[in-house]
Protein backbone atom coordinates (compact mmCIF):
# COMPACT_ATOMS: atom_id res chain seq x y z
CA UNK A 1 0.00 0.00 0.00
CA UNK A 2 1.14 3.56 -0.67
CA UNK A 3 2.45 5.07 2.67
CA UNK A 4 2.29 8.77 3.05
CA UNK A 5 4.90 10.46 5.13
CA UNK A 6 3.13 13.47 7.60
CA UNK A 7 4.94 16.20 7.93
CA UNK A 8 3.60 16.03 11.28
CA UNK A 9 2.80 12.25 12.38
CA UNK A 10 5.10 10.26 10.40
CA UNK A 11 4.43 7.61 7.86
CA UNK A 12 0.96 6.17 7.66
CA UNK A 13 -0.96 3.87 5.32
CA UNK A 14 -2.67 6.18 2.19
CA UNK A 15 -6.22 4.65 3.79
CA UNK A 16 -5.73 7.49 6.73
CA UNK A 17 -5.47 10.52 4.46
CA UNK A 18 -7.88 11.58 1.82
CA UNK A 19 -6.75 13.20 -1.42
CA UNK A 20 -7.06 16.85 -2.23
CA UNK A 21 -5.68 17.13 -5.92
CA UNK A 22 -3.38 18.48 -8.09
CA UNK A 23 -1.32 21.02 -6.11
CA UNK A 24 0.05 23.19 -8.62
CA UNK A 25 -3.09 24.75 -9.79
CA UNK A 26 -3.37 28.34 -8.56
CA UNK A 27 -6.41 29.94 -7.32
CA UNK A 28 -5.89 33.17 -9.37
CA UNK A 29 -5.32 35.99 -6.76
CA UNK A 30 -6.83 39.20 -7.82
CA UNK A 31 -10.33 37.82 -7.60
CA UNK A 32 -12.39 41.44 -8.61
CA UNK A 33 -10.07 41.60 -12.18
CA UNK A 34 -9.30 38.12 -13.19
CA UNK A 35 -10.81 36.96 -16.85
CA UNK A 36 -13.22 33.67 -17.45
CA UNK A 37 -10.35 31.82 -18.95
CA UNK A 38 -8.15 32.20 -16.10
CA UNK A 39 -10.99 31.03 -13.87
CA UNK A 40 -11.68 27.91 -15.99
CA UNK A 41 -7.79 27.20 -16.31
CA UNK A 42 -7.69 26.77 -12.77
CA UNK A 43 -10.66 24.93 -11.87
CA UNK A 44 -10.70 22.50 -14.89
CA UNK A 45 -7.49 22.15 -16.71
CA UNK A 46 -4.81 19.95 -15.59
CA UNK A 47 -1.73 18.93 -16.55
CA UNK A 48 -2.40 15.18 -15.42
CA UNK A 49 1.33 14.35 -15.53
CA UNK A 50 2.90 10.72 -16.12
CA UNK A 51 5.43 11.17 -13.31
CA UNK A 52 5.96 13.95 -10.93
CA UNK A 53 2.71 14.54 -9.55
CA UNK A 54 2.50 17.61 -6.73
CA UNK A 55 -0.74 17.27 -4.58
CA UNK A 56 -2.60 17.69 -2.02
CA UNK A 57 -3.66 14.83 1.59
CA UNK A 58 -5.33 15.56 4.55
CA UNK A 59 -4.44 13.07 7.18
CA UNK A 60 -7.85 13.03 7.92
CA UNK A 61 -7.76 9.89 10.22
CA UNK A 62 -5.05 11.91 12.43
CA UNK A 63 -3.74 14.80 12.79
CA UNK A 64 -6.20 16.29 10.41
CA UNK A 65 -3.92 18.76 8.36
CA UNK A 66 -3.22 19.08 4.89
CA UNK A 67 -0.13 19.41 3.27
CA UNK A 68 1.43 18.55 0.12
CA UNK A 69 3.33 15.66 -1.48
CA UNK A 70 5.10 14.98 -4.70
CA UNK A 71 4.60 11.59 -5.68
CA UNK A 72 5.50 9.77 -8.63
CA UNK A 73 1.68 9.09 -10.43
CA UNK A 74 3.62 5.71 -12.60
CA UNK A 75 5.72 4.35 -10.18
CA UNK A 76 3.86 5.30 -6.82
CA UNK A 77 7.36 6.50 -5.57
CA UNK A 78 7.07 9.59 -2.64
CA UNK A 79 9.38 12.00 -4.51
CA UNK A 80 10.13 14.61 -2.11
CA UNK A 81 9.26 14.77 1.59
CA UNK A 82 5.63 16.12 2.81
CA UNK A 83 6.02 20.09 2.97
CA UNK A 84 3.74 21.44 5.86
CA UNK A 85 1.72 24.22 4.64
CA UNK A 86 -0.33 25.45 7.62
CA UNK A 87 -3.49 27.23 6.66
CA UNK A 88 -3.50 25.64 3.20
CA UNK A 89 -5.51 23.08 0.75
CA UNK A 90 -7.21 22.48 -1.76
CA UNK B 1 -10.75 -12.36 -45.20
CA UNK B 2 -14.26 -14.03 -45.08
CA UNK B 3 -17.11 -13.57 -43.79
CA UNK B 4 -18.14 -16.05 -40.36
CA UNK B 5 -21.13 -18.18 -41.34
CA UNK B 6 -22.82 -21.11 -39.85
CA UNK B 7 -20.89 -23.04 -43.19
CA UNK B 8 -17.32 -21.93 -41.91
CA UNK B 9 -18.58 -23.24 -38.12
CA UNK B 10 -19.02 -26.39 -39.87
CA UNK B 11 -16.40 -26.75 -41.99
CA UNK B 12 -13.97 -26.05 -39.55
CA UNK B 13 -15.57 -28.62 -36.85
CA UNK B 14 -14.31 -31.22 -39.20
CA UNK B 15 -10.49 -30.06 -39.03
CA UNK B 16 -10.94 -29.45 -35.13
CA UNK B 17 -10.85 -25.82 -36.13
CA UNK B 18 -7.10 -25.98 -36.42
CA UNK B 19 -7.60 -24.37 -39.72
CA UNK B 20 -9.10 -21.08 -39.19
CA UNK B 21 -7.44 -18.63 -41.01
CA UNK B 22 -6.12 -15.61 -39.11
CA UNK B 23 -9.03 -13.25 -37.59
CA UNK B 24 -7.31 -9.40 -38.71
CA UNK B 25 -4.67 -9.38 -41.54
CA UNK B 26 -0.80 -7.43 -40.40
CA UNK B 27 -0.98 -4.78 -42.14
CA UNK B 28 1.95 -1.97 -42.35
CA UNK B 29 1.07 1.59 -42.52
CA UNK B 30 1.31 3.46 -45.71
CA UNK B 31 2.32 6.71 -46.19
CA UNK B 32 -1.06 8.82 -46.70
CA UNK B 33 -4.45 8.64 -45.41
CA UNK B 34 -7.38 10.91 -45.51
CA UNK B 35 -7.79 10.42 -41.86
CA UNK B 36 -6.36 8.66 -39.22
CA UNK B 37 -7.58 7.30 -35.68
CA UNK B 38 -5.63 6.87 -32.99
CA UNK B 39 -6.15 3.99 -30.98
CA UNK B 40 -7.67 0.82 -31.30
CA UNK B 41 -9.56 0.27 -28.50
CA UNK B 42 -13.48 -0.05 -29.04
CA UNK B 43 -14.25 4.05 -29.53
CA UNK B 44 -11.31 3.96 -32.37
CA UNK B 45 -12.50 0.85 -34.00
CA UNK B 46 -15.95 1.47 -33.82
CA UNK B 47 -15.47 5.07 -35.65
CA UNK B 48 -13.70 3.82 -38.09
CA UNK B 49 -15.95 1.33 -38.86
CA UNK B 50 -18.48 3.76 -39.29
CA UNK B 51 -16.37 6.15 -40.98
CA UNK B 52 -16.39 3.80 -44.05
CA UNK B 53 -19.79 1.88 -43.79
CA UNK B 54 -21.82 5.31 -43.30
CA UNK B 55 -19.79 7.72 -44.89
CA UNK B 56 -17.64 5.65 -47.42
CA UNK B 57 -14.35 7.31 -46.54
CA UNK B 58 -12.05 4.37 -46.72
CA UNK B 59 -8.71 5.52 -47.55
CA UNK B 60 -8.35 5.71 -43.04
CA UNK B 61 -6.28 4.28 -40.43
CA UNK B 62 -6.41 3.06 -36.69
CA UNK B 63 -3.12 3.05 -35.43
CA UNK B 64 -2.46 1.24 -31.98
CA UNK B 65 0.82 1.07 -30.08
CA UNK B 66 0.56 -2.18 -28.90
CA UNK B 67 -2.38 -4.90 -29.45
CA UNK B 68 -6.19 -5.10 -30.50
CA UNK B 69 -8.09 -5.11 -27.47
CA UNK B 70 -5.02 -4.18 -24.95
CA UNK B 71 -6.33 -1.21 -23.64
CA UNK B 72 -9.72 -0.97 -21.72
CA UNK B 73 -11.70 -1.78 -24.07
CA UNK B 74 -10.81 -5.82 -22.57
CA UNK B 75 -10.18 -4.69 -19.06
CA UNK B 76 -14.11 -3.48 -18.26
CA UNK B 77 -16.56 -5.16 -16.64
CA UNK B 78 -18.69 -4.83 -19.89
CA UNK B 79 -22.19 -3.40 -18.07
CA UNK B 80 -23.89 -1.49 -21.14
CA UNK B 81 -26.70 0.61 -20.03
CA UNK B 82 -28.16 3.70 -20.70
CA UNK B 83 -29.94 4.46 -17.50
CA UNK B 84 -28.75 8.17 -16.90
CA UNK B 85 -30.70 11.18 -15.58
CA UNK B 86 -28.92 13.86 -18.07
CA UNK B 87 -30.63 13.81 -21.18
CA UNK B 88 -27.22 14.15 -23.04
CA UNK B 89 -25.93 11.40 -21.59
CA UNK B 90 -29.14 9.37 -21.65
CA UNK B 91 -29.44 10.02 -25.38
CA UNK B 92 -26.06 8.89 -25.88
CA UNK B 93 -26.22 5.87 -24.63
CA UNK B 94 -29.39 5.20 -25.38
CA UNK B 95 -28.15 5.52 -29.23
CA UNK B 96 -25.53 3.32 -28.42
CA UNK B 97 -28.07 0.75 -26.70
CA UNK B 98 -29.97 0.49 -29.80
CA UNK B 99 -26.82 -0.67 -31.67
CA UNK B 100 -26.00 -2.60 -29.25
CA UNK B 101 -29.30 -4.88 -29.76
CA UNK B 102 -28.33 -5.55 -32.98
CA UNK B 103 -24.47 -5.57 -32.96
CA UNK B 104 -23.20 -9.17 -33.53
CA UNK B 105 -25.67 -9.04 -36.80
CA UNK B 106 -24.26 -5.93 -37.74
CA UNK B 107 -20.51 -7.18 -37.11
CA UNK B 108 -20.85 -10.48 -38.05
CA UNK B 109 -19.00 -11.13 -34.93
CA UNK B 110 -20.94 -12.53 -31.78
CA UNK B 111 -20.52 -10.21 -29.10
CA UNK B 112 -22.52 -11.82 -26.93
CA UNK B 113 -24.70 -9.05 -26.16
CA UNK B 114 -26.79 -10.07 -23.24
CA UNK B 115 -29.81 -7.92 -22.21
CA UNK B 116 -30.11 -9.59 -18.81
CA UNK B 117 -31.10 -5.76 -16.95
CA UNK B 118 -29.71 -4.40 -14.21
CA UNK B 119 -30.80 -3.62 -10.73
CA UNK B 120 -29.67 -0.14 -8.79
CA UNK B 121 -30.73 -1.51 -5.38
CA UNK B 122 -32.17 1.27 -2.91
CA UNK B 123 -31.13 1.26 0.85
CA UNK B 124 -33.45 4.09 1.94
CA UNK B 125 -36.58 5.54 1.04
CA UNK B 126 -34.92 8.50 0.24
CA UNK B 127 -33.25 6.99 -2.33
CA UNK B 128 -35.56 4.83 -3.65
CA UNK B 129 -37.36 8.41 -4.01
CA UNK B 130 -34.22 9.11 -5.71
CA UNK B 131 -34.83 6.43 -8.64
CA UNK B 132 -38.58 7.14 -9.22
CA UNK B 133 -37.12 11.07 -10.15
CA UNK B 134 -35.10 8.60 -12.17
CA UNK B 135 -37.18 6.39 -13.62
CA UNK B 136 -39.39 8.99 -14.73
CA UNK B 137 -36.54 10.97 -16.63
CA UNK B 138 -35.87 8.19 -18.34
CA UNK B 139 -39.06 7.10 -18.92
CA UNK B 140 -39.63 11.13 -20.96
CA UNK B 141 -37.11 10.04 -23.17
CA UNK B 142 -38.77 6.55 -24.14
CA UNK B 143 -36.31 4.79 -22.23
CA UNK B 144 -38.27 1.91 -20.04
CA UNK B 145 -37.95 2.18 -16.09
CA UNK B 146 -38.96 -0.04 -13.37
CA UNK B 147 -39.57 0.47 -10.30
CA UNK B 148 -39.49 -2.74 -8.37
CA UNK B 149 -40.32 -4.41 -4.86
CA UNK B 150 -38.71 -5.73 -2.37
CA UNK B 151 -40.35 -8.29 -3.08
CA UNK B 152 -39.78 -8.72 -6.89
CA UNK B 153 -36.18 -7.87 -6.09
CA UNK B 154 -35.73 -11.43 -4.24
CA UNK B 155 -37.69 -13.06 -7.25
CA UNK B 156 -35.15 -11.99 -9.16
CA UNK B 157 -32.16 -12.58 -7.70
CA UNK B 158 -33.08 -14.81 -4.90
CA UNK B 159 -29.34 -14.80 -3.79
CA UNK B 160 -29.50 -11.43 -2.25
CA UNK B 161 -29.70 -10.69 1.10
CA UNK B 162 -33.38 -9.04 1.83
CA UNK B 163 -34.07 -9.72 5.18
CA UNK B 164 -34.81 -6.29 6.62
CA UNK B 165 -31.85 -7.30 9.15
CA UNK B 166 -29.47 -7.67 6.55
CA UNK B 167 -25.99 -5.53 7.19
CA UNK B 168 -27.64 -2.84 4.41
CA UNK B 169 -31.24 -3.28 4.46
CA UNK B 170 -32.94 -3.06 0.72
CA UNK B 171 -35.73 -0.94 0.52
CA UNK B 172 -36.60 -1.04 -3.61
CA UNK B 173 -34.55 -0.76 -6.62
CA UNK B 174 -34.69 0.57 -9.88
CA UNK B 175 -34.68 -1.49 -13.37
CA UNK B 176 -33.79 -1.48 -16.67
CA UNK B 177 -34.58 -4.60 -18.61
CA UNK B 178 -32.67 -3.68 -21.73
CA UNK B 179 -29.45 -2.89 -19.87
CA UNK B 180 -26.99 -6.13 -20.24
CA UNK B 181 -23.24 -7.20 -20.77
CA UNK B 182 -21.39 -8.02 -24.07
CA UNK B 183 -17.99 -9.90 -24.38
CA UNK B 184 -15.58 -6.77 -24.49
CA UNK B 185 -12.93 -8.04 -26.52
CA UNK B 186 -15.43 -9.35 -29.31
CA UNK B 187 -16.34 -5.91 -29.74
CA UNK B 188 -12.78 -4.91 -30.31
CA UNK B 189 -12.24 -7.82 -32.78
CA UNK B 190 -15.70 -7.64 -34.03
CA UNK B 191 -15.56 -3.82 -35.12
CA UNK B 192 -11.82 -4.59 -36.38
CA UNK B 193 -12.67 -7.17 -38.86
CA UNK B 194 -15.82 -5.57 -40.01
CA UNK B 195 -13.45 -2.15 -40.78
CA UNK B 196 -10.94 -4.11 -42.02
CA UNK B 197 -13.18 -5.69 -44.61
CA UNK B 198 -14.02 -2.90 -45.61
CA UNK B 199 -10.87 -1.77 -46.63
CA UNK B 200 -9.36 0.27 -43.42
CA UNK B 201 -5.56 -0.66 -42.60
CA UNK B 202 -6.05 -1.66 -38.22
CA UNK B 203 -2.24 -1.04 -37.79
CA UNK B 204 -1.10 -2.84 -34.65
CA UNK B 205 2.70 -1.76 -32.91
CA UNK B 206 2.51 1.59 -34.31
CA UNK B 207 1.89 4.47 -31.29
CA UNK B 208 1.74 8.34 -32.40
CA UNK B 209 4.92 10.06 -31.11
CA UNK B 210 3.84 13.29 -32.38
CA UNK B 211 1.13 15.71 -34.53
CA UNK B 212 2.56 17.54 -37.59
CA UNK B 213 0.75 21.14 -37.74
CA UNK B 214 0.50 23.86 -40.29
CA UNK B 215 -1.06 27.03 -39.98
CA UNK B 216 -3.55 25.94 -37.52
CA UNK B 217 -4.35 22.52 -39.38
CA UNK B 218 -3.23 18.83 -38.73
CA UNK B 219 -1.37 17.76 -41.75
CA UNK B 220 -0.16 14.40 -40.68
CA UNK B 221 1.48 12.26 -37.45
CA UNK B 222 4.35 11.33 -36.21
CA UNK B 223 4.67 7.33 -35.83
CA UNK B 224 6.99 4.68 -34.40
CA UNK B 225 6.88 3.26 -38.02
CA UNK B 226 7.67 6.52 -39.73
CA UNK B 227 5.62 10.05 -40.50
CA UNK B 228 2.15 9.90 -41.75
CA UNK B 229 -0.12 12.27 -43.72
CA UNK B 230 -3.11 13.08 -43.24
CA UNK B 231 -5.61 16.14 -42.85
CA UNK B 232 -7.60 14.42 -40.40
CA UNK B 233 -6.71 13.02 -37.02
CA UNK B 234 -9.31 11.73 -34.22
CA UNK B 235 -8.34 10.41 -30.74
CA UNK B 236 -9.31 7.80 -28.68
CA UNK B 237 -6.80 6.41 -26.57
CA UNK B 238 -8.24 6.77 -23.29
CA UNK B 239 -5.79 7.00 -20.38
CA UNK B 240 -3.49 8.83 -23.10
CA UNK B 241 -6.09 11.35 -24.34
CA UNK B 242 -3.78 14.58 -22.34
CA UNK B 243 -0.56 12.87 -23.47
CA UNK B 244 -1.69 12.44 -27.09
CA UNK B 245 -2.98 16.22 -26.87
CA UNK B 246 -0.40 17.49 -25.58
CA UNK B 247 1.62 16.93 -29.01
CA UNK B 248 -0.77 19.03 -30.59
CA UNK B 249 -0.46 21.58 -27.39
CA UNK B 250 -4.04 21.20 -26.06
CA UNK B 251 -4.72 20.75 -22.52
CA UNK B 252 -7.61 18.88 -21.13
CA UNK B 253 -10.16 18.67 -18.39
CA UNK B 254 -8.37 15.28 -17.44
CA UNK B 255 -6.95 13.31 -14.81
CA UNK B 256 -5.96 9.68 -15.03
CA UNK B 257 -7.10 7.37 -12.28
CA UNK B 258 -6.61 3.74 -12.32
CA UNK B 259 -10.27 1.22 -11.52
CA UNK B 260 -9.43 -2.21 -10.78
CA UNK B 261 -12.34 -5.43 -11.39
CA UNK B 262 -11.89 -8.80 -10.15
CA UNK B 263 -13.37 -12.30 -11.19
CA UNK B 264 -14.13 -15.20 -8.87
CA UNK B 265 -14.36 -18.71 -9.44
CA UNK B 266 -16.81 -19.89 -12.05
CA UNK B 267 -19.80 -21.54 -10.07
CA UNK B 268 -23.08 -22.51 -11.71
CA UNK B 269 -25.43 -19.94 -12.77
CA UNK B 270 -26.51 -17.68 -9.74
CA UNK B 271 -26.85 -14.57 -10.92
CA UNK B 272 -28.99 -13.75 -13.95
CA UNK B 273 -29.16 -9.63 -13.79
CA UNK B 274 -26.47 -6.98 -13.05
CA UNK B 275 -26.92 -5.52 -9.32
CA UNK B 276 -25.53 -2.73 -8.05
CA UNK B 277 -25.46 -1.29 -4.48
CA UNK B 278 -27.08 1.43 -3.41
CA UNK B 279 -24.66 3.07 -0.79
CA UNK B 280 -21.52 1.97 -2.08
CA UNK B 281 -20.19 2.03 -5.64
CA UNK B 282 -20.50 -1.82 -6.11
CA UNK B 283 -21.29 -3.75 -9.30
CA UNK B 284 -21.62 -7.45 -10.18
CA UNK B 285 -22.68 -9.91 -12.93
CA UNK B 286 -21.69 -13.69 -14.05
CA UNK B 287 -20.17 -14.57 -16.58
CA UNK B 288 -21.33 -16.45 -19.17
CA UNK B 289 -18.49 -18.85 -17.98
CA UNK B 290 -20.01 -18.62 -14.37
CA UNK B 291 -17.48 -16.21 -12.85
CA UNK B 292 -18.73 -13.66 -10.99
CA UNK B 293 -16.98 -10.26 -11.97
CA UNK B 294 -16.79 -7.51 -9.85
CA UNK B 295 -16.03 -3.92 -9.45
CA UNK B 296 -16.02 -0.53 -7.14
CA UNK B 297 -14.35 2.76 -6.81
CA UNK B 298 -11.25 4.12 -8.76
CA UNK B 299 -7.89 4.07 -6.35
CA UNK B 300 -8.84 7.41 -5.52
CA UNK B 301 -5.53 9.40 -6.47
CA UNK B 302 -3.97 10.82 -9.87
CA UNK B 303 -2.25 7.30 -11.64
CA UNK B 304 -0.63 6.12 -14.85
CA UNK B 305 -0.34 2.90 -13.77
CA UNK B 306 -2.78 -0.55 -14.02
CA UNK B 307 -1.16 -1.94 -10.47
CA UNK B 308 -3.79 -0.83 -8.42
CA UNK B 309 -3.61 -1.44 -4.49
CA UNK B 310 -5.69 -4.05 -1.74
CA UNK B 311 -7.93 -1.22 -0.35
CA UNK B 312 -10.68 -0.97 -2.91
CA UNK B 313 -10.76 -4.33 -4.12
CA UNK B 314 -11.41 -4.89 -0.15
CA UNK B 315 -14.23 -1.97 -0.09
CA UNK B 316 -16.22 -3.46 -3.43
CA UNK B 317 -15.62 -7.05 -1.54
CA UNK B 318 -17.11 -6.50 1.50
CA UNK B 319 -19.76 -4.42 -0.08
CA UNK B 320 -20.35 -7.80 -2.22
CA UNK B 321 -20.50 -9.44 0.95
CA UNK B 322 -23.40 -7.37 2.58
CA UNK B 323 -25.48 -8.09 -0.17
CA UNK B 324 -24.60 -11.77 -1.06
CA UNK B 325 -23.04 -13.36 1.81
CA UNK B 326 -23.23 -16.51 0.41
CA UNK B 327 -20.32 -15.75 -1.81
CA UNK B 328 -17.69 -15.08 1.03
CA UNK B 329 -16.54 -19.11 -0.02
CA UNK B 330 -15.82 -18.43 -3.68
CA UNK B 331 -11.93 -17.71 -4.23
CA UNK B 332 -11.28 -14.49 -6.36
CA UNK B 333 -8.92 -16.06 -9.33
CA UNK B 334 -7.84 -12.60 -10.72
CA UNK B 335 -7.87 -8.82 -10.65
CA UNK B 336 -6.72 -6.34 -12.77
CA UNK B 337 -6.90 -2.61 -13.38
CA UNK B 338 -6.94 -0.12 -16.32
CA UNK B 339 -5.97 3.80 -16.38
CA UNK B 340 -9.24 5.61 -16.71
CA UNK B 341 -9.24 9.17 -17.98
CA UNK B 342 -11.64 10.85 -15.47
CA UNK B 343 -13.03 14.59 -16.77
CA UNK B 344 -14.02 17.23 -14.55
CA UNK B 345 -17.77 16.98 -14.94
CA UNK B 346 -17.92 13.59 -15.04
CA UNK B 347 -18.72 13.32 -18.61
CA UNK B 348 -17.28 12.55 -21.50
CA UNK B 349 -15.39 15.24 -24.35
CA UNK B 350 -16.27 14.80 -27.97
CA UNK B 351 -15.02 17.25 -29.77
CA UNK B 352 -13.75 19.56 -32.65
CA UNK B 353 -10.65 21.78 -31.54
CA UNK B 354 -9.35 24.96 -32.10
CA UNK B 355 -6.89 22.90 -34.25
CA UNK B 356 -8.64 22.03 -37.55
CA UNK B 357 -8.70 18.28 -38.15
CA UNK B 358 -8.07 17.47 -34.50
CA UNK B 359 -10.96 15.55 -32.82
CA UNK B 360 -10.89 14.22 -29.32
CA UNK B 361 -12.99 11.58 -27.72
CA UNK B 362 -11.64 11.06 -24.61
CA UNK B 363 -12.53 11.98 -20.57
CA UNK B 364 -15.23 8.31 -20.20
CA UNK B 365 -14.69 7.54 -16.85
CA UNK B 366 -15.38 4.42 -16.20
CA UNK B 367 -18.53 4.52 -18.51
CA UNK B 368 -16.72 4.23 -21.92
CA UNK B 369 -18.14 0.37 -22.78
CA UNK B 370 -21.48 0.80 -22.97
CA UNK B 371 -21.05 3.81 -25.36
CA UNK B 372 -18.88 2.15 -27.97
CA UNK B 373 -20.97 2.21 -31.01
CA UNK B 374 -22.82 5.38 -30.66
CA UNK B 375 -19.37 7.08 -29.80
CA UNK B 376 -17.86 5.60 -33.42
CA UNK B 377 -21.02 6.25 -35.40
CA UNK B 378 -20.86 10.15 -33.72
CA UNK B 379 -16.97 10.44 -33.87
CA UNK B 380 -16.98 9.26 -37.82
CA UNK B 381 -19.68 11.62 -38.54
CA UNK B 382 -17.99 13.82 -36.80
CA UNK B 383 -14.70 13.17 -38.36
CA UNK B 384 -16.59 13.02 -41.90
CA UNK B 385 -18.34 16.03 -42.08
CA UNK B 386 -16.15 18.53 -39.95
CA UNK B 387 -19.86 19.83 -38.17
CA UNK B 388 -20.54 18.84 -34.67
CA UNK B 389 -23.59 16.37 -34.30
CA UNK B 390 -26.27 17.31 -32.52
CA UNK B 391 -25.53 14.19 -30.24
CA UNK B 392 -21.91 15.60 -29.76
CA UNK B 393 -23.30 19.10 -29.26
CA UNK B 394 -23.58 18.49 -25.12
CA UNK B 395 -20.05 17.26 -25.00
CA UNK B 396 -18.08 20.14 -26.76
CA UNK B 397 -14.25 20.87 -24.99
CA UNK B 398 -15.44 24.16 -24.82
CA UNK B 399 -18.05 23.59 -22.22
CA UNK B 400 -15.58 24.05 -19.88
CA UNK B 401 -15.16 27.80 -20.83
CA UNK B 402 -18.69 28.57 -21.36
CA UNK B 403 -19.98 27.07 -18.47
CA UNK B 404 -22.47 24.44 -19.73
CA UNK B 405 -20.73 21.15 -17.95
CA UNK B 406 -22.83 18.06 -17.74
CA UNK B 407 -22.75 16.63 -13.91
CA UNK B 408 -24.37 14.07 -13.51
CA UNK B 409 -23.41 13.67 -10.04
CA UNK B 410 -22.39 17.05 -9.42
CA UNK B 411 -19.24 16.54 -6.96
CA UNK B 412 -17.35 19.47 -8.77
CA UNK B 413 -13.86 19.50 -10.28
CA UNK B 414 -12.84 16.22 -8.41
CA UNK B 415 -12.65 13.76 -10.73
CA UNK B 416 -11.59 11.28 -8.01
CA UNK B 417 -15.30 11.51 -6.61
CA UNK B 418 -16.59 10.68 -9.69
CA UNK B 419 -17.87 7.49 -11.25
C1 LIG C 1 -11.74 -1.98 -14.61
C2 LIG C 1 -12.61 -1.21 -15.56
C3 LIG C 1 -13.98 -1.47 -15.59
C4 LIG C 1 -14.82 -0.76 -16.46
N1 LIG C 1 -16.14 -1.11 -16.51
C5 LIG C 1 -16.96 -0.53 -17.41
C6 LIG C 1 -18.31 -0.96 -17.55
O1 LIG C 1 -18.76 -1.89 -16.85
N2 LIG C 1 -19.10 -0.33 -18.45
C7 LIG C 1 -18.64 0.68 -19.23
O2 LIG C 1 -19.41 1.23 -20.00
N3 LIG C 1 -17.35 1.10 -19.16
C8 LIG C 1 -16.49 0.51 -18.28
N4 LIG C 1 -15.16 0.90 -18.21
C9 LIG C 1 -14.69 2.00 -19.08
C10 LIG C 1 -14.37 1.56 -20.50
O3 LIG C 1 -13.57 0.41 -20.48
C11 LIG C 1 -13.65 2.70 -21.24
O4 LIG C 1 -14.33 3.92 -21.06
C12 LIG C 1 -13.55 2.44 -22.74
O5 LIG C 1 -13.10 1.15 -23.01
C13 LIG C 1 -12.61 3.48 -23.36
O6 LIG C 1 -12.61 3.43 -24.77
P1 LIG C 1 -11.69 2.47 -25.66
O7 LIG C 1 -12.30 1.12 -25.67
O8 LIG C 1 -11.52 3.08 -26.97
O9 LIG C 1 -10.33 2.52 -24.81
P2 LIG C 1 -9.02 1.59 -24.88
O10 LIG C 1 -9.36 0.18 -25.13
O11 LIG C 1 -8.22 1.90 -23.66
O12 LIG C 1 -8.32 2.15 -26.17
C14 LIG C 1 -7.32 3.13 -26.20
C15 LIG C 1 -6.17 2.60 -27.02
O13 LIG C 1 -5.29 3.65 -27.38
C16 LIG C 1 -3.99 3.11 -27.47
N5 LIG C 1 -3.03 4.21 -27.43
C17 LIG C 1 -2.71 5.01 -26.38
N6 LIG C 1 -1.77 5.90 -26.74
C18 LIG C 1 -1.48 5.68 -28.04
C19 LIG C 1 -0.58 6.29 -28.98
N7 LIG C 1 0.21 7.32 -28.63
N8 LIG C 1 -0.55 5.80 -30.24
C20 LIG C 1 -1.35 4.76 -30.60
N9 LIG C 1 -2.22 4.15 -29.76
C21 LIG C 1 -2.28 4.61 -28.50
C22 LIG C 1 -3.94 2.18 -26.26
O14 LIG C 1 -2.91 1.22 -26.39
C23 LIG C 1 -5.33 1.57 -26.27
O15 LIG C 1 -5.40 0.34 -26.93
C24 LIG C 1 -14.28 0.23 -17.32
C25 LIG C 1 -12.91 0.50 -17.29
C26 LIG C 1 -12.07 -0.21 -16.43
C27 LIG C 1 -10.59 0.08 -16.44
ZN1 LIG D 1 -0.68 13.75 10.63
Amino acid sequence: MLRIPCPYCGERDRTEFTYGGDARVQRPADTDHIRDKAWDDYLYFRDNPAGEHREYWQHSLGCRQWFTLVRNTVTNEVLKEAAANPGSGP
Amino acid sequence: MKNYSIWSLFRNAFSGHCNWPQALPDVAPQDQYDAVIVGGGGHGLAAAYYLAKNHGVTNIAVLEKSWLGGGNVARNTTIVRSNYFHEARGRLTEQALKLWENLSRELNFNVMFSPRGIINLAHSTAQLDDYARLGNAMTVRGVNAELLTVGQIKQLVPCLDTRPEARFPITGGLMQRRAGTARHDAVAWGYGRAAALRGVDIVQNCEVTGIVRQGGKVIGIDTTRGRIRTPKVGICVAGASSRVSEMAEIRLPLENHLLQACVTEPVKPILNTIVTHGLFNFYISQTDKGELVMGGDIDGYNRYSTFGELPPLEAAIRACLSLFPSFSRLRLMRTWGGVVDMSMDGSPILSKTSLDGFYINAGWCYGGFKATPAVGQVLAQMMATDETPELAAPFVLDRFHSGHIIAEEGKGPKPWLYH
